[in-house]
């Protein structure tokens, strides 16, 4: 099929962050952090299964998973959780129509009202606290 | 099932997990990280049968809401009915085969199946 | 291949000179994309359909664009203007502060020509969702009344009425990016603009038309469609309170 058929924009247009704000950044993370946690959760099943080995098996296992490299995977899992937990209410909210503003007249410039500031600072709330938490993570992992 | 009940429970499995892996994580915490891994605290963990209820909700929850989430965005991706369907039926079959293995590992341990 | 072409006559003291590179295609003869480019004189007034059309008239006639008002009312010459979708005849030259100025046609709507694209989707999911009242009267039926309305009643839906289909919005979308069957936002927005109405009774019948695999729930509320639309419409808005309905935070 020629690909002017429907002339879409692709992947690469959906991802590019640079045009449409922090909202389309935002959008992006959300399904980046949703892919991430998913294929966390599959391999944190198999690695918990390993405890059906006995002691060895799982001290074995555990043994991969306690390293550096095993630690920073961890803190990216701990930022991708928070994130997505947190935006995720912010855009649940506003899938209920919560904080996108009330319908008005438009007046020129045509600010739109629904990205508007509550929700900005929903989601640098967000990347915020994945930050922290972290930084948390990397305490506790490392500390030890 | 229509597509709007499918997402309502995408909303409340996410809102449940939230509350379940709070507790899940904050038992790590508690213990002291290293120590709550240890093999006895493990399946000391897994024998107490209201901690092996949550990891088994846990488990449900966050699997629908994961592979409902990845069956929305493979859809996004690419349209066509076959390949509609295979996605449909095939993240279901992925969630119910991750549930029932991570089901077996709660299962086997908490009875001392092992 | 760029090709460069400069326009020497209608210069002035205030003009500024700036190179237009338009995309040229043609499905039934090009298999890629080629950008031409154009040296032209602006005012700080000018805007980018009349910089095209500068272009047109002195140097290639056979660009093909789409306009008609030239007012933003028509919502006929949206285009990519610089990465994003914009209306050339609302959006000034001097505006986009670059030296370079890239016109292409819109994205997720097949090309006919260089700038010009079908609608065909765009109005067939606009008719989908039933754009007019739904109501068993009629205010032209003997004996019934003129159907009133409160001005708080007309504050609901009075901003979706402007919507003049220039397709900004779904050309925005990052779903309508990959998803061919996605409704998008135009009609949802439109979805909502009519279920917002106090004097219309098809509320239930719209809310199951979108109600399915490519339908609202596709929005991930990215709000790109606000972000582009010339007319202050703010489609994302209305797709999130009529999802409101459906998600019962609204009656």
């Amino acid at each position: 099929m020629n690909p002017h058929d429907e002339h879409k924009e692709g992947i690469g247009g959906m991802a590019n962050p640079g045009r449409y704000g922090i909202e389309r950044v935002a959008y992006w993370l959300m399904r980046l952090t949703g892919l991430g946690l998913l294929g966390y959760f599959v391999a944190h099943i198999y690695e918990t299964s390993n405890i059906l080995k006995g002691r060895v098996g799982w001290e074995e296992f555990l043994a991969l998973t306690q390293t550096t490299e095993g630690h920073i995977f961890m803190t990216l899992v701990i930022g991708m959780c928070v994130f997505h937990t947190v935006n995720g209410i912010r855009v649940m909210l506003g899938h209920g129509g919560v904080g996108v503003g009330k319908p008005a007249r438009p007046d020129y410039p045509y600010l739109p009202a629904s990205q508007n500031a509550r929700h900005k600072m929903g989601i640098y709330s967000a990347i915020v606290l994945a930050a922290v938490a972290m930084m948390y993570g990397m305490a506790v992992m490392f500390g030890e | 099932m229509r597509e709007s009940h499918i997402m309502k429970i995408h909303y409340g499995t996410a809102l449940a997990a939230i509350g379940l892996v709070a507790v899940h994580i904050l038992m790590r915490l508690t213990q002291g990280f290293a120590e709550s891994l240890e093999y006895e605290s493990v399946i000391a963990n897994y024998r107490f049968l209201p901690y092996a209820g949550l990891l088994e909700i846990i488990l449900i929850l966050l699997s629908i809401h994961g592979f409902n989430g990845l069956r929305v965005i493979l859809l996004e991706l690419k349209q066509g009915q076959t390949y509609e369907k295979a996605v449909s039926y095939g993240c279901i079959a992925a969630m119910i085969a991750l549930i029932a293995y991570g089901s077996r590992t709660i299962f086997m341990t908490n009875m001392g199946l092992m | 291949m760029a090709q460069s072409y400069e326009i020497d006559e209608k210069k002035s003291l205030t003009s500024k000179v700036v190179t237009l590179r338009i995309a040229r295609f043609n499905p039934e003869k090009d298999s890629d994309t080629k950008f031409m480019e154009f040296i032209v004189n602006v005012e700080k007034w000018t805007t980018v359909l009349e910089a095209i059309l500068d272009v047109k008239q002195h140097f290639d006639h056979s660009v093909a664009v789409r306009y008609s008002c030239r007012q933003a009312t028509c919502g006929s010459c949206g285009m990519v203007i610089n990465g994003k979708p914009r209306l050339a005849c609302f959006t000034k030259v001097s505006e986009l502060q670059s030296e370079v100025v890239t016109v292409e046609p819109m994205h997720n709507f097949p090309i006919i020509r260089d700038l010009t694209v079908r609608f065909d989707r765009l109005f067939n999911t606009h008719h989908k969702v039933k754009p007019y009242l739904i109501r068993d009267d009629s205010e032209i039926t003997s004996n019934t009344k003129e159907f009133l309305q409160s001005p708080e009643e007309l504050e609901q839906f009075i901003q979706f009425s402007n919507c003049i289909k220039c397709g900004l919005c779904n050309s925005a979308c990052p779903t309508m990016a990959t998803d061919s069957s996605f409704v998008g936002p135009q009609a949802l927005a439109q979805a909502y603009r009519y279920v917002a109405d106090s004097r219309d009774k098809g509320k239930d019948t719209r809310l199951k038309i979108i109600d399915e695999s490519h339908g609202i729930w596709r929005c991930h509320f990215a709000g790109s469609c606000s972000q582009v639309c010339p007319k202050g419409v703010d489609p994302a808005m209305g797709i999130q309170l009529l999802r409101g309905y459906m998600l019962g935070f609204r009656s």
